[in-house]
């Protein structure tokens, strides 16, 4: 496979031209995409140069198509993606729960629209919920939140890798603004900067080591789905360690913590540093990973900024949620749980469950 | 091989299979099982099957394979098949994931002669989720949806796969319906479309397939109803694909 990008290069280009350039330096096989505004150009440019660095392409004819055939391509043991958007991003909650379930590592970059329906093709920050918890399922994504360019390039190389390594499906959240725009970056080959090879290899079919596989996502009985998923969990969890990512400005003795994400980080960051040139104490926290959320480091920003909270993003507090459940957990002595996912529970269990 | 012996590309250890007692599909898994034999293609072949009846074959050969959602077999074995184009690749799919939730991958895997082989059991009813009324349910057939029969003012005709891909598929694609009460012709067609597949080109066999357990039949009543009712509306054999878009190619070329 001919190398995409030699040696550094610093470039001026769109958000989604980077992302094209970014799969190729990652060494990505396959696109599978459907056309959905703002993220067209992804496929316009991955389409044009894929040719030239033996890369496939298929235009499919929707998103569940894009979403499942990304998936077959996977199977295969190729590093292939998909880019989709708003009412996209909710047709590709059905193959992205089965590549939650069935471990399969789909990367998807979601250039967010505005909501609900088809609304703004634009901007807006209003696919935090269905990029994080979409599915029907737990959530086990990793979701990789953007605020520039060179973010853009490096998080979408990373989806790949992350993806495949830890075999949960990836996102990469950013938004029309960034899609669109134009931004001064450096590109790089990522061989370069100690990525290996995206650890792919197929896990069905031809060039496959070992016996007959037989894949599947039905089970028998409740208790059989529950011990899957309690792996997958656990896997999750312990995934989470390393996966969790954040920015944080600030010191201890704050009055105030601001939270923001993707783009929006941007002009919190901004405003942090202005007010702090004011002379205020406002510290800064931007979530890099929104799913697993950097629960830990988020507490201890907002212990050094005084227990005060100010978050900002351009929905009606999606990213609250996230934040919220993670001041939840903060008070673990209070919020206990009995979480059984896919099997009943009785009478009898929930008593058990209530502390002496 | 003998008529009584399995297949060499079964799993045996699935087996008996967790098909209902008359229930075709285990028929048309055997012809699929033969002609895979025939072509020697099990080391080559990934099977995958959909939601519904058909999801009780993800461990049915001894081919690695994959159960996926409803409707969504096509697309995965597509992008396999883009990404992997030496594999051989095999949808199996019932009425309601073919011709109703996934219609659109159907026509368009047709229209782009994406080189998979997809086996489509017509059975006439939703019948892993009740026996409701399939795109294929004849008129006045009585299901959980149309407990009075099926009834044209309401729901239309009867959905013609094999005759509608026909017109619409790329001239290179091989179309066909057989039915389980003809075995051997229907591993031939099943044989004939794997060929195709070989040869880059898409293939289709609907396969016209009993449901005793949802038709409320015996023995009897179930095969007259595969033999006389089905077959008078679904007939068998070969449909040459792609009258219109020949002629598209000449205006074109």
């Amino acid at each position: 496979m001919k190398e995409a990008v030699e040696g550094e290069k610093r470039a001026f280009m769109s958000g989604n031209e980077v992302v094209a350039w970014a799969a190729l330096a990652a060494g990505a096989d396959f696109m599978y995409g459907y056309p959905i505004t703002p993220q067209n150009e992804i496929m316009h440019y991955w389409r044009r140069l894929a040719p030239e660095y033996g890369r496939g392409f298929l235009q499919t004819e929707d998103e569940l198509s894009a979403g499942f055939a990304t998936i077959g391509g996977i199977l295969s043991g190729k590093v292939a993606f998909s880019a989709t958007a708003g009412p996209g991003t909710v047709l590709f909650q059905e193959p992205l729960s089965m590549a939650e379930m069935m471990r399969i590592p789909l990367v998807v970059v979601i250039q967010q629209r505005g909501g609900p329906s088809t609304a703004t093709v634009i901007y807006s920050q209003q696919e935090v919920t269905l990029a994080c918890f979409g599915g029907n399922g737990e959530g086990l994504r990793l979701v990789y939140s953007t605020s520039s360019h060179q973010e853009l390039y490096d998080y979408t190389i990373k989806a790949f890798h992350r993806a495949w390594r830890y075999r949960f499906p990836t996102l990469v959240l950013g938004d029309g603004y960034q899609a669109k725009m134009h931004e001064a970056l450096t590109l790089y080959n990522p061989q370069e900067r100690g990525w290996g090879k995206v650890p792919a290899e197929p896990i069905l079919g031809l060039d496959r080591k070992g016996s007959v596989r037989h894949l599947r996502n039905t089970f028998s009985v409740e208790e059989e789905l529950a011990e899957t998923l309690r792996r997958s969990l656990a896997d999750y969890r312990k995934a989470a360690e390393e996966l969790v990512e954040y920015e944080f400005l600030g010191e201890w003795g704050g009055e105030l913590l601001v939270v923001a994400h993707g783009i929006v980080g941007r002009a919190a960051r901004a405003a942090v540093r202005g007010l702090r040139a004011e002379g205020r104490r406002v510290n800064f926290f931007r979530p890099i990973t929104l799913r697993p959320f950097p629960g830990q480091a988020f507490q201890e920003a907002l212990r050094a900024s005084g227990g005060a909270l100010l978050v900002v993003e351009s929905a009606q507090g999606q990213l609250g949620r996230i934040i919220k459940e993670a001041l939840a957990e903060e008070e673990s002595g209070s919020f206990q749980t009995l979480y059984r996912p896919g099997v009943g529970i009785t009478a009898e269990e929930i008593m058990e469950a209530v502390p002496l | 091989m003998s008529e009584l012996s399995m297949p060499r590309s079964w799993n045996r250890e699935s087996k008996p299979h967790r098909f209902c007692p008359g229930c075709g599909h285990g028929l048309v898994l055997k012809a699929l099982g033969e002609a895979l034999d025939q072509l020697q293609l099990s080391r080559r072949t990934v099977f995958a099957c959909d939601i519904g009846c058909s999801l009780l074959a993800w461990d049915f050969f001894d081919v690695d394979s994959l159960q996926t959602h409803h409707g969504r077999t096509i697309p995965v074995m597509v992008g396999l098949k883009r990404a992997q184009p030496e594999q051989v690749a095999v949808a199996y799919t019932g009425d309601g994931g073919g011709y109703a939730i996934g219609l659109q991958h159907l026509i368009s895997a047709a229209v782009r002669d994406d080189a998979i082989t997809v086996i489509l059991v017509n059975n006439t009813t939703y019948a892993m989720t009740g026996g409701q009324m399939a795109p294929t349910t004849l008129l006045g057939q009585k299901t959980e949806t149309t407990p009075f029969g099926r009834d044209r003012e309401e729901t239309g005709l009867p959905f013609k796969g094999p005759e509608a891909l026909a017109a619409l598929a790329s001239p290179e694609a091989y179309i066909a319906r057989g039915t389980v009460s003809k075995i051997k012709p229907l591993t031939k067609l099943l044989v004939k479309a794997l060929q195709r597949q070989l040869e880059g080109h898409f293939s289709f066999v609907e396969a016209l397939s009993t449901c005793p357990t949802n038709w409320r039949t015996n023995a009897r009543e179930t095969w007259g109803f595969l033999e006389q009712v089905m077959s008078s509306y679904y007939p068998v054999g070969e449909f040459p694909a792609g009258a219109g878009a020949r002629e598209e190619a000449q205006l074109t070329s």
